[in-house]
């Protein structure tokens, strides 16, 4: 028999490289998702009716065809809402209302304006074509810069601007340190909007029951103070709406959070059907408007001493947060707040905070949550501080440094630094990534006339948010009239069944993490059990389970917050257990050990319990407990970080309970003949404390590490200057595949954190944020050094490189012009000569029953007033064939000379709209027809078709001229007649056909 | 993204397709392997009445190769045709072309006929049979017609094909002689639609260079294959004719920069040695 005391010390599964106890059930098909479980007999299904404009009034909303549709049994509106809900609250007080749906105006496109309930979600979405709603368009804005100009159009209009938050912070004395700076280096950057997004989207299914209650499954993650959010909206007391999550989830990434206003919008739904209502967002729906980074202009500087030791830093952020500030927004700045001056030691600080509105889906959290944002300014500056004053980038690094012993560290803003050495880290990554070869291989690479670069970041990895780092967008005064917020509190269950098993039970709601392998690792240490051993429980029932305000999957908050509280509920539970073997043995309880199963005196340990038999003994017999134990065996530990207290008068926040490190370094080369970027060794050194389980780490990074480098490279979320979307499908959001995505080298060091229960800290956004940067750096080092460094702009794209480092170019003059596609409208203009008579072109134009037989794919044309036409029409190209309504009018500028003819369309697929100059002038041959045109396309049809849309509806422009010429009697031009209209009307300018 | 309804019928025979076609017009959609088609009914793009399923009728499911062509019935799958092309050797162009096409699990669904029908300006196989000179059999109840593939693409998602008309099947020539050829793709991801497609071959001493990806249909044209100023001057004018667009992924400028270097490139290696 072994030695239990030996097995004691060999029973120590944390800290092993377990593999994963969910992946069986996964890779089987036995996942258990949101969309996967059953639903209630009779349960309908919802389709939203989203908005094509970025911005819209709406003037009417008539659903009559839609309920009269076979199947359809409600239609939730706007004004529903108003009767029933509330807006959401959110923390920036301003006079801005965001509701569940749109009320009565519309602020991106994608928003949400009409829920449709039917027997299926096929009849649904058919419903989706007949509802007619009136639109008055008004300018969007999509810059954020412009958002912020006195003249912009403003989202909200009782704000009066679109700056909804303006916050200006001192730490130290800053001004004194930049007059007092030899040197002073600044850089403007902007970081894109993208996501992260899930395999798995939204689901939600709700049921409003007789009581006034609703009933939820959903994919939600949390944070679950929006719990509170969702309740406030819907009037009702929290423990009236009842949400359950499932025990898997595909993917969240921070992204599942923006799911509650569906939720509230779904609740409000089963209320009008009365019954069980369920909605899956599609692939469309969520990249059009589930939820986004937010969009980050920075200008940053910093004051530097020669040696390269930065005295002071200053930022002016503008962060775009979309259309309306949702909840936990304008987050994505505070989260970061204490981490302002990232690893290093900078005493003063100022920073200036704008909240921005534009016409763009609402921001929310992606994974690194302000964190891509904050670090691709600083360590964009960190580099160009190297470069501008000529030093090895690794010195800056390590002189700035907060240093091994000078932890815990507090920061400018506030942040407790728990632990940590980072010098040693940099000394880590140094020798794994073996950066003396990549700088050799750079010299070779270099003095072959290649562009080889090598770039670096640090970054100190927040974990485990202080809820109360929010109100710091809050003045003091204004805190303080609302009362502190502070703490991460976590709870967790651990108790034992009737025949002496464990199970642990969280309200952390998983999404791929590997929380039932890792919390099995933790809890079975505590026993002395097997980790097979110990059921995990991570379904979340918010009417059963023990949760609080900061509970779920997000910040990092698993392995320091979740699993330490596990670990205490756990020793809560051996305690009780103790005692009562203590009893049992005739020892002391201090003298009581578990291992290998069993329970027995450390003194004596030949004589041991079964540990299932001593466990379930309690509930059998709880008279036979010692004198003091309570009966039952179900302790739940409720946990927060002493250290996260609330903004202090300064306004200095430690914002996060834990904080790790990366220090990441980059080699690459990027391809002169199609600037193509090539990761020749990507190295990422990591501390995130005690680690539970190192394969589930490297798992972390490298799925952080695949995101990062597709937001490096290619992710963003595009929109036109109308504010239409242009990223609704996967062929034009990109994200890296696994033949993109090289293996990063990964190393590791342990330096505990003293603020966790044991000793673990975050590592699931480490990556998101340092690289990024880090590939962002090491281009940056790659090109030329006469590049503007500000040039360098994430996704860094083989375009966006060849625009840096082509030759110029010049058209050769006999070659005439190409259009100016240039992604916004879409502008067409040339001639036609038609073999007939200006008359005769005229009277087609201005005769309804010729002119339905001019424009392709007319079904319908009727005069409504002189020059006033309302067409029903069919857009045929290739495979595409659409219907839709049109309105045109067509008015003389000058009698059978000028005319300028407007067209707005709307159908299922978007709206179009299109305005246009005729001018008709006779020539020897008969009549020529000059036209410019311009239109834009908005809603679906950009979001999935961009790629080739406006060619597409350029060439039915051409054909509708091409008929124009047959019907008014005369012919086409000879020649290959497509051949020749097509050089004539959809890609060239004015006059070139002549030229030809 | 439910498709609107439509009626399916499946057909058991090129008459009956043809048929139905004449039936039908257009409002059917033929279903091959569905790659563009299901996509476009799922985001309701296209709402047919009526889809035509070919994927069994056994007369368009074969890959005959003679001495001189190579012909592909509408319902072949990509992936048929790669390993055809692999195992005979006979159209190196398209063997090289192949592994750009998607990923294998699209070209196990997806169709040679029915990427040359869908006339996407950035696919692989419409590029790659318009370079070799190839040639589109289209048959409807009416009559049977051949048409050259540059007489066939007009545009984006534009074909000469008529709404009575089945691409019944394509044929691609097969060099007498060994030819040289070349296929080189910059996309932003593997398997992506390509940013800038090319095609080359030689012969006659001359280069026939398709450019896929920049104009609104696969653009053939013939330069010199030796190099000097006029390749250059006419490499120039062939960048400029394109009329390349911007758009989200890639500036006009960075498409004409790919056609510049990588034609140049393409042509100096075909015409070397």
């Amino acid at each position: 028999m072994n030695d239990p005391k030996t097995s004691i010390r060999a029973a120590n599964w944390t800290g092993q490289a377990l593999q994963r106890r969910e992946d069986a059930a996964l890779l089987t098909g036995a996942g258990r998702y949101a969309d996967d479980l059953g639903i209630h007999p009779g349960t309908l299904h919802a389709a939203f009716l989203r908005s094509p404009h970025a911005h819209a009034h709406i003037k009417s909303i008539d659903c009559s065809r839609a309920l009269a549709h076979q199947g359809v049994r409600c239609v939730l509106v706007g004004s529903d809402v108003r009767g029933w809900a509330k807006p959401f609250v959110v923390g920036v007080k301003q006079p801005m209302e965001h509701w569940c749906i749109a009320v009565d105006k519309v602020r991106y496109v994608g928003e949400p304006i009409a829920v449709v309930v039917a027997d299926s979600r096929y009849i649904a979405e058919d419903a989706l074509d007949l509802i007619d709603v009136d639109y008055e368009t008004v300018g969007a804005v999509v810059d954020t810069q412009a958002a912020i100009d006195a003249n912009a159009p403003v989202l909200h209009e009782a704000v009066g601007s679109n700056v909804v938050s303006d916050r200006q912070f001192v730490y130290g004395e800053p001004d004194a340190a930049f007059s007092a700076a030899p040197h002073r280096v600044k850089i403007k950057i902007r970081y894109p909007r993208n996501s992260c997004t899930p395999i798995e989207t939204y689901v939600v299914v709700a049921e409003h029951g007789s009581e006034g209650d609703y009933d939820v499954l959903s994919n939600f993650m949390g944070p679950f103070s929006l719990h509170a959010v969702m309740a406030l909206a819907l009037q009702v007391p929290a423990a009236k709406l009842r949400l359950r999550m499932p025990r898997d989830g595909g993917g969240s990434f921070g992204v599942k959070q923006g799911v509650f206003p569906y939720i509230v919008a779904l609740c409000l739904a089963a209320r009008k059907a009365g019954a069980p209502v369920k909605w899956v967002e599609d692939r469309l729906e969520h990249l059009v408007a589930a939820t986004s980074s937010t969009g980050r202009v920075s200008e940053i500087e910093a004051a530097v001493n020669s040696d390269g030791r930065i005295s002071a830093l200053a930022y002016d952020q503008l962060d775009d947060c979309g259309a309306y500030l949702r909840a936990p927004e304008p987050a994505t700045f505070y989260r970061m707040h204490g981490c302002l001056t990232g690893a290093y030691k900078v005493a003063n600080l100022k920073v200036r905070n704008r909240v921005v509105l534009t016409n763009k889906t609402p921001a929310g959290l992606v994974r690194g949550f302000g964190g891509p944002q904050v670090y691709f300014a600083l360590e964009r500056l960190v580099q160009r501080i190297a470069v501008e004053l000529q030093l090895d980038p690794l010195e800056v690094y390590k002189r700035n440094f907060v240093s091994a012993g000078e932890f815990p560290f507090r920061t400018a803003a506030g942040a407790l630094l728990d632990s940590g050495d980072y010098h040693a880290a940099l000394q880590l990554a140094w020798q794994r990534g073996d950066l003396a070869e990549l700088l050799k291989r750079r010299d070779a690479a270099r003095a072959e006339g290649r562009l080889y670069g090598i770039g670096y970041a640090a970054i100190v990895e927040p974990s485990i948010s202080n809820m109360g780092y929010i109100t710091t967008v809050m003045t003091k005064e204004a805190r303080a009239k609302a009362g502190p917020k502070n703490g991460a509190i976590t709870s967790a269950t651990v108790s034992i069944d009737l025949l002496g098993a464990v199970t642990v039970s969280v309200a952390s709601v998983p999404h791929g993490q590997g929380h039932i392998t890792a919390l099995a690792q933790v809890t079975a240490d505590v026993f002395g059990l097997h980790p097979d051993e110990i059921t995990v429980d991570v379904e979340l029932d918010t009417r059963k389970d023990a949760w609080s305000v900061a509970e779920g999957n997000y910040s990092s908050r698993f392995a320091g917050a979740v699993a330490g509280t596990v670990h205490l509920a756990a020793g809560k539970l051996r305690d009780k257990l103790t005692r009562i073997a203590a009893a049992q043995l005739q020892c002391d309880a201090a003298d009581v050990m578990f291992a290998g199963g069993k329970v027995f005196a450390h003194s004596a340990p030949e004589k041991t319990l079964s540990f299932s038999r001593l466990a379930s003994g309690p509930h059998w017999a709880p008279g036979l407990l010692p004198d003091g134990v309570s009966p039952g065996l179900h302790e739940t530990a409720i946990w927060t970080p002493g250290q996260l207290e609330a903004p202090d008068e300064n306004d200095r926040i430690n914002t996060s309970g834990a904080y790790g490190f990366a220090f990441d370094i980059c080699a690459l080369e990027i391809e002169r003949s199609t600037g193509k970027v090539r990761i020749d060794r990507y190295v990422t050194a990591h501390d995130a404390g005690t680690l539970l389980n190192p394969a589930l780490a490297d798992g972390q990074i490298r799925g952080g590490f695949a995101q990062a480098l597709g937001a490096a490279l290619m992710e963003q979320f595009a929109y036109r200057p109308d504010g239409s979307f242009a990223s609704g499908t996967f062929a034009d959001y990109l994200v890296p595949t696994a033949v993109e995505v090289p293996e990063p080298l990964i190393a590791h060091m342990e330096t505990p954190s003293p603020f966790t229960p044991l000793g673990a800290k975050g590592i699931g956004e480490g990556n998101n944020m340092s690289t990024p940067v880090c590939i962002a750096n090491a281009i940056a080092d790659a090109l030329p050094p006469e590049t503007d460094p500000q040039a360098i702009e994430l996704p860094m794209t083989p375009s966006r490189i060849i625009d840096l480092i082509a030759p110029p170019e010049e058209q050769p003059a006999h070659i005439a012009p190409a259009a100016t596609g240039d992604g916004k409208q879409f502008a067409t203009s040339g001639s036609v000569t038609i073999a007939a008579s200006v008359e005769a072109v005229y009277r087609v134009l201005h005769d309804p029953r010729k002119l339905a037989s001019v424009i392709p794919g007319c079904r319908r044309l009727e005069a409504v007033s002189d020059n006033r036409y309302v067409a029903d029409m069919t857009l045929s190209v290739g495979l595409v064939k659409v219907g839709f309504h049109a309105d045109i009018s067509l008015v003389d500028e000058e009698p059978m000379r000028r005319m300028r003819l407007s067209g707005k369309g709307s159908g299922a697929l978007g709206t179009a709209e299109g305005d246009g100059r005729i001018t008709l002038t006779e020539v020897a041959d008969g009549t020529r027809l000059d036209y410019d045109y311009a239109f834009s396309l908005s809603g679906k049809i950009v979001a999935v078709g961009a790629r080739m849309i406006e060619s597409a509806t350029g060439m039915v422009l051409q054909q509708l001229f091409n008929r124009l010429g047959r019907v008014a009697g005369g012919k086409a031009p000879a020649g290959g007649i497509w051949q020749r209209l097509l050089r004539l009307f959809g890609l060239h300018r004015p006059g070139a056909g002549e030229r030809r | 993204m439910k498709p609107a309804a439509f009626d399916y019928i499946r057909a058991d025979s090129t008459d009956e397709v043809v048929q139905l076609l004449a039936e039908y017009g257009d409002d059917a959609r033929i279903l091959a392997g569905g790659q563009s088609l299901i996509a476009a009914l799922n985001m309701r793009l296209a709402q047919p009445r009526v889809l035509i399923d070919i994927s069994r009728v056994e007369a368009l499911s074969r890959i005959r190769v003679s001495s001189t062509t190579m012909t592909v019935g509408a319902a072949v799958t990509q992936a048929v045709a790669e390993q055809v092309v692999r195992d005979n050797n006979t159209i190196p162009l398209l063997a090289q072309a192949f592994p750009h096409l998607g990923h294998f699990q699209t070209r196990n669904r997806g169709t040679v006929c029915g990427s040359i029908a869908h006339a996407d300006p950035s696919a692989e196989l419409p590029l790659c049979l318009a370079t070799l000179g190839g040639t589109v059999n289209l048959r409807s109840r009416r009559r049977r017609r051949s048409v050259a593939a540059n007489e066939f693409f007009r545009g984006v998602l534009t074909t000469a094909r008529e709404a009575d008309e089945l691409v019944e099947s394509v044929q691609f020539p097969i060099s007498k002689q060994p030819v040289k050829n070349s296929f080189v793709e910059v996309s932003m991801r593997h398997g992506d639609f390509a940013l800038v497609a090319l095609a080359g071959l030689v012969s006659d001493q001359r280069v026939h260079l398709g450019v896929g990806g920049v104009a609104d249909r696969p653009w053939v044209e013939t330069l010199p294959t030796a190099s000097g100023d006029d390749l250059d001057a006419a490499l120039e004018d062939l960048v400029w004719k394109l009329g390349a667009q911007d758009d989200q992924h890639a500036s006009a400028r960075y498409r004409r920069h790919l056609v510049r270097n990588l034609g140049r490139k393409l042509i100096s290696e075909l015409g070397a040695s």
